[in-house]
């Protein structure tokens, strides 16, 4: 797999080489290579069970594994460093917060730390303010919003200046209005102080929006790494494909191939153009994504060979809010996203015969497994 | 019925009058179950946090024999502690049955499994991640089992009531290894039985308001520092 060649990290906060962790009989991870830069935000995406939370567990060194792990250069014990755990820190989806004021919750890791009380007045009074909720200094934590409570878990974490945060789906028990704007804020905070940070989340969105590199982790193992657009638009196999939000995925046959133009020819016999090298008769799937396909309701449009047309008839409709989806049967089924009131305009409805376009470029062309 | 008024009434001059045997007997009462209830917390706290937080085979074992110690009939507990100090009993040299010092073993040894199993369910029922999420904010071990046990310091408070609780008002093992000795071993509820089985029942009115009024004071005092930690 190319992770491992893409691991050659010019200055890495940490590094792993070979490391496992077992729950029972089970192996539930087993990375052979992964490193963090300094001030890097990676997110980790992947279905529930793939491993994800055991990764970052063993990487907090919560958790016992086998393999290197090295910080810096130094490498930590397996399980249970409390130097190491004094220079990073966790996130969990739940706030865990402990019975008492924000501030002392806010003041906990620098506690612990033994730190003198007017330095660990001056940080907890500056971090709630940099988190909005110094308003909130006083009261128990069990009369705050679940946001409000999100907030005060993030600024515990950043209270301690961590070099490095791992978060472990953050913000899937909040609302949308707050979790866009605390996903906001993380991104910033984390920008500005420069620490490093690696976020397990399922949401593709939140890893777009919050991360450098994306990681796909799946049955334990990081089976694609990149950045984050780059893994979104060109995922390296069908599984990646599905789970990043690809929902065309087209199988067919390489009938030629010239100057970076491919043409491939579905089983149903349509002629789809892409670009990339392949062999002629080669067994290929093309994914679209729904963002990229556009429909036309009326007039024409001339085909080229760097953008596809295709005729078909809407099979489904369905609006969900600003945006709907439509899935068009061009003798196998395209799917494209459309705002709603563009398909109010064109009143696109079920049934209705339709032509479909899509951009050479927009298609991704992978091998099937 | 008139029974029941004179009692109440001669029972007010006792307490009211602050009658000496009467005093006496409320303050060794105190005193031994105060001291059982600091040493099952002592054990109670102290065991059930090292069992919550740890994993090891037979432990459910372990955790269902405590919870069985929770319902120790007083009388075995008396009987056990009887034969164990008896002169010929394996601690027969200590010389201490039928002293206050046995009335304390005896209370101690039931107040604990009741402390124990309120600590030990008290500590479990903490969310799953909360230790990670104190070691991850960078606690030695120590400050990890201290922020735990003020996480669930309510509950571990409800179980120091239920402790003293058990052992103020329990009567079987202090009769069996006390022997109700006047002014040296008869604590509240050894006197009220036997002022009862006497017929002196203003005497025996008397101490059960008094055992009913610490009960209460105590209980109130506790359930005041719950709840306003509660409110806070």
């Amino acid at each position: 797999m190319g992770a491992a060649a893409r691991e050659v990290k010019v200055n890495p906060i940490l590094q792993v080489s070979d490391l496992k962790v077992r729950r029972g009989n089970k192996e539930v991870v087993d990375v052979p290579v992964f490193s963090l830069d300094e001030g890097e935000i990676v997110s980790l995406i992947g279905p529930n069970g793939a491993g994800k939370s055991s990764f970052l567990l063993a990487l907090a060194s919560l958790i016992p594994f086998s393999g290197t792990l090295t910080f810096r250069g130094e490498t930590i014990p397996s399980h249970r460093s409390t130097f190491y755990r004094r220079l990073i820190t966790f996130v969990f989806q739940e706030p865990l917060l402990l019975n008492a004021s924000v501030y002392y919750n806010v003041a906990i890791g620098l506690k612990l730390r033994g730190l003198k009380t007017k330095e660990i007045n001056e940080r907890v009074n500056e971090t709630m303010e940099k988190f909005g909720i110094a308003h909130l200094a006083d009261r128990n934590v069990r009369k705050l919003s679940g946001g409000e409570a999100q907030r005060v878990n993030l600024a515990r974490a950043f209270a301690i200046n961590p070099k490095i945060i791992f978060l472990d789906e953050p913000f899937s028990s909040l609302d949308p209005p707050t979790r866009d704007g605390l996903r906001d804020d993380l991104r910033h905070i984390l920008k500005e102080t420069g620490t490093a940070a690696i976020v397990a989340t399922h949401d593709r969105e939140d890893g777009l929006i919050l991360s450098d590199r994306m990681a796909v982790m799946n049955e334990g193992r990081i089976i694609q790494i990149g950045p984050a657009l780059e893994v979104m638009n060109r995922p390296s196999d069908e599984f990646i494909a599905s789970f990043v939000g690809i929902e065309t995925i087209i199988p067919g046959k390489v009938s030629a191939c010239s100057e970076g133009i491919i043409t491939v020819v579905t089983e149903e016999g349509a002629i789809i153009y892409a670009m990339g090298q392949w062999s002629v008769g080669e067994k290929v799937l093309c994914c679209i994504r729904p963002e990229n396909v556009t429909i036309i309701a009326d007039g024409k449009q001339e085909r080229t060979s760097a953008r596809n047309l295709l005729a078909g008839t809407i099979v489904e409709l369905a609006e969900r809010g600003f945006m709907s989806h439509v899935t068009i049967n061009c003798g196998f089924p395209i799917k494209s996203y459309v705002s709603t009131p563009s398909a109010r305009e064109m009143s696109l409805s079920v049934g209705k015969s339709v032509l479909v376009s899509f951009k050479a470029t927009a298609v991704h062309v992978i091998k099937p497994a | 019925m008139d029974l029941i008024i004179d009692g109440f009434s001669q029972a007010s001059d006792l307490i009211f009058n602050l009658d000496g045997e009467v005093m006496g007997v409320t303050l060794l009462s105190l005193f031994v179950s105060g001291t059982a209830t600091l040493i099952s917390v002592f054990f109670g706290v102290g065991i059930g946090t090292v069992i919550a937080l740890t994993d090891f085979p037979g432990r459910r074992l372990i955790v269902s024999l405590i919870n069985t110690g929770m319902g120790l009939p007083p009388v075995v507990v008396g009987l056990i502690v009887s034969i164990m100090l008896w002169r010929s009993g394996p601690l027969g040299f200590l010389d201490i049955l039928y002293t206050p010092a046995a009335l304390i073993i005896a209370q101690a040894i039931i107040a604990t499994p009741i402390v124990m199993g309120i600590s030990l369910a008290a500590l479990q029922h903490l969310p799953k991640n909360l230790r990670w999420q104190i070691l991850a904010l960078g606690a030695t071990r120590w400050q990890l089992i201290w922020l735990l046990m003020r996480e669930a310091r309510l509950s571990l408070l409800a179980a120091i009531m239920a402790g003293f609780g058990g052992v103020i008002s329990e009567v079987g093992a202090s009769i069996m290894v006390g022997g109700n000795i006047k002014g040296y071993t008869r604590v509240l509820t050894t006197a009220t039985v036997m002022e009862t089985s006497k017929g002196n029942f203003d005497h025996a009115i008397a101490l059960s308001i008094i055992l009913m009024i610490l009960v209460f004071t105590v209980n109130a005092v506790f359930t005041w520092v719950q709840q306003r930690e509660r409110s806070r």
